[in-house]
């Protein structure tokens, strides 16, 4: 690996001032970071770890929603109750990211500022409307998600700017999320197609009266798929109804072809796991599924 | 050059200081300053598990760790699994199950076998598959390790005491 600098700041300030000082990359979890620098694709001269600031590692859930400060590990995330009843397309897509080692260490905002168009977690934080909480050198500034990527591996973020957090509303009554991918094996592999949806459901747990729909892996970035979360607005919840979600899902893709798939076949894995995606947090919305984990959560 | 830090951390129940560069992994002390080659380097990104140790308690890919990220922390190695006179019944397990054959999983795979049995002391066969998944092997075929992690849990919750461990 290259020489750099190190530094650990403990408050924002300190951080967003050191960060804008020099050619320098902040340190999350490292999963992504270390093996770029090891590989030489990112050679700066300063790491700065953000991990001792308080901002950055709080995970707080209230009647003001989710706040998830961008350098909690996944696995403090999957262990959350909170997450997994409430804000389930998070936990669904934390505990599939790397294996447990990998989940021990990467975090969320890791993830997000990696800005992989396959990363798991963005499809399930566009589908429950995630806000970018950003601290820079000319001060404070927030975002949608959906406003943040701009290509593969490219993101909003100027030098000297930090993904501080990222809040979610509120999950109203009657309403279920769910983030499900497509890959080859059971686990350890990168989103073939990965997708992420809430729905919000009347009081008779009929008719849905908002939904989201968050798409990976089928494009230069993830995408809000608005136009087929309209779709779905005052329909009751049917199976018919999904499919055409899913159809409309497959109409604002615009995926590659490489080694895990080609353009035809992500473009119709993109609508069979919206109608699944669908179907789940619908369940789950209702009652009548929950959260499933593969590997047992040690209690937190 | 960056200027080297002084470390201190526990290893295996014993404080260590050491030197270090910033560029340094956990991975590269362990075995380049330390000697403590027991732990082992496979993919150096982070997909095979070879060089799992216990950081603060959990299992981590010793390769995607700075060393200066381990300033007080606690660090758990393959070193520290055996007694001075004995092997740990999760070792003999995998002697007893024929678990390994070249070996440069084993430490890893008995790390993580150490961590999964502390959360979840009698995990189902599908829980062990998924915890171990990010543990490569490319000799065994993963069945003989499934058996002597069950083995390790069935040999560990004979000799408990009725509530020890929840059961």
């Amino acid at each position: 690996m290259h020489d750099f600098d190190f530094e650990s700041p403990r408050t924002l300030t300190e951080a967003v001032a050191l960060l804008a000082s020099r050619d320098s990359r902040p340190l999350a979890g490292g999963t992504d970071l270390i093996d770029h620098m090891r590989t030489g694709r990112f050679r700066p001269a300063l790491v700065v770890d953000l991990k001792k600031i308080p901002e950055l590692t709080q995970l707080v859930t209230d009647s003001n929603g989710l706040r998830l400060g961008a350098a909690v590990p996944c696995y403090q995330i999957q262990a959350s109750a909170e997450i997994r009843n409430h804000y389930s397309a998070i936990a669904d897509a934390v505990s599939i990211i790397g294996g447990v080692q990998i989940q021990n260490r990467a975090t969320i905002g890791g993830n997000l500022c990696t800005s992989g168009p396959a990363a798991d977690s963005a499809p399930a934080l566009l589908a429950l409307g995630a806000i970018c909480h950003i601290a820079g050198p000319k001060g404070t500034r927030t975002l949608p998600l959906d406003q943040f990527f701009t290509g593969p591996g490219k993101n909003v973020l100027q030098p000297g700017e930090i993904l501080v957090e990222i809040t979610c509303p509120a999950p109203v009554p009657m309403s279920g999320s769910n983030y499900r991918r497509f890959i080859p094996r059971n686990e350890m592999d990168i989103a073939v197609v990965g997708v992420g949806v809430s729905v919000t459901l009347d009081a008779s747990g009929q008719t849905i009266t908002a939904a989201r729909i968050g798409l990976g892996a089928v494009g230069p970035t993830p995408i809000l798929a608005v136009d087929a979360a309209k779709t779905l607005v005052g329909q009751p919840a049917s199976d018919a109804n999904y499919k055409t979600a899913g159809e409309a899902a497959r109409a604002v893709t615009s995926p590659i072809n490489d080694m895990r798939g080609t353009v035809e076949f992500r473009r119709h894995v993109t609508g069979v796991l919206v109608e699944r995606s669908l179907r789940e947090a619908v369940a789950r919305a209702r009652g009548e599924s929950q959260y499933h984990a593969h590997v047992r959560i040690p209690c937190s | 050059m960056s200027r080297k830090r002084v470390v201190t951390c526990t290893i295996n129940g014993h404080e260590e200081q050491f030197l270090c560069e910033p560029r340094q992994t956990l991975l590269g002390v362990l075995r380049d300053t330390l000697d403590m080659t027991g732990t082992k380097e496979g993919c150096s990104n982070g997909n095979c598990g070879a060089c799992t140790v216990i950081l603060d308690g959990r299992p981590v890919v010793s390769c995607l760790v700075l060393a200066v990220e381990c300033e007080g922390s606690q660090v758990e190695t393959i070193e520290g699994v055996a007694q001075p006179d004995k092997l740990a019944p999760v070792q003999n397990a995998f002697l007893e199950n024929a678990a390994l054959q070249c070996g440069i999983c084993t430490p890893g795979i008995i790390m993580q076998t150490q961590a999964l049995l502390k959360d979840n002391p009698n995990p189902t066969e599908e829980e062990i598959r998924f915890y171990l998944a990010g543990n490569l092997c490319r000799c065994t075929g993963y069945d003989k390790i499934v058996k002597a992690v069950q083995q390790t849990a069935m040999t560990a919750s004979a000799s408990c005491q009725p509530g020890c461990c929840g059961e």
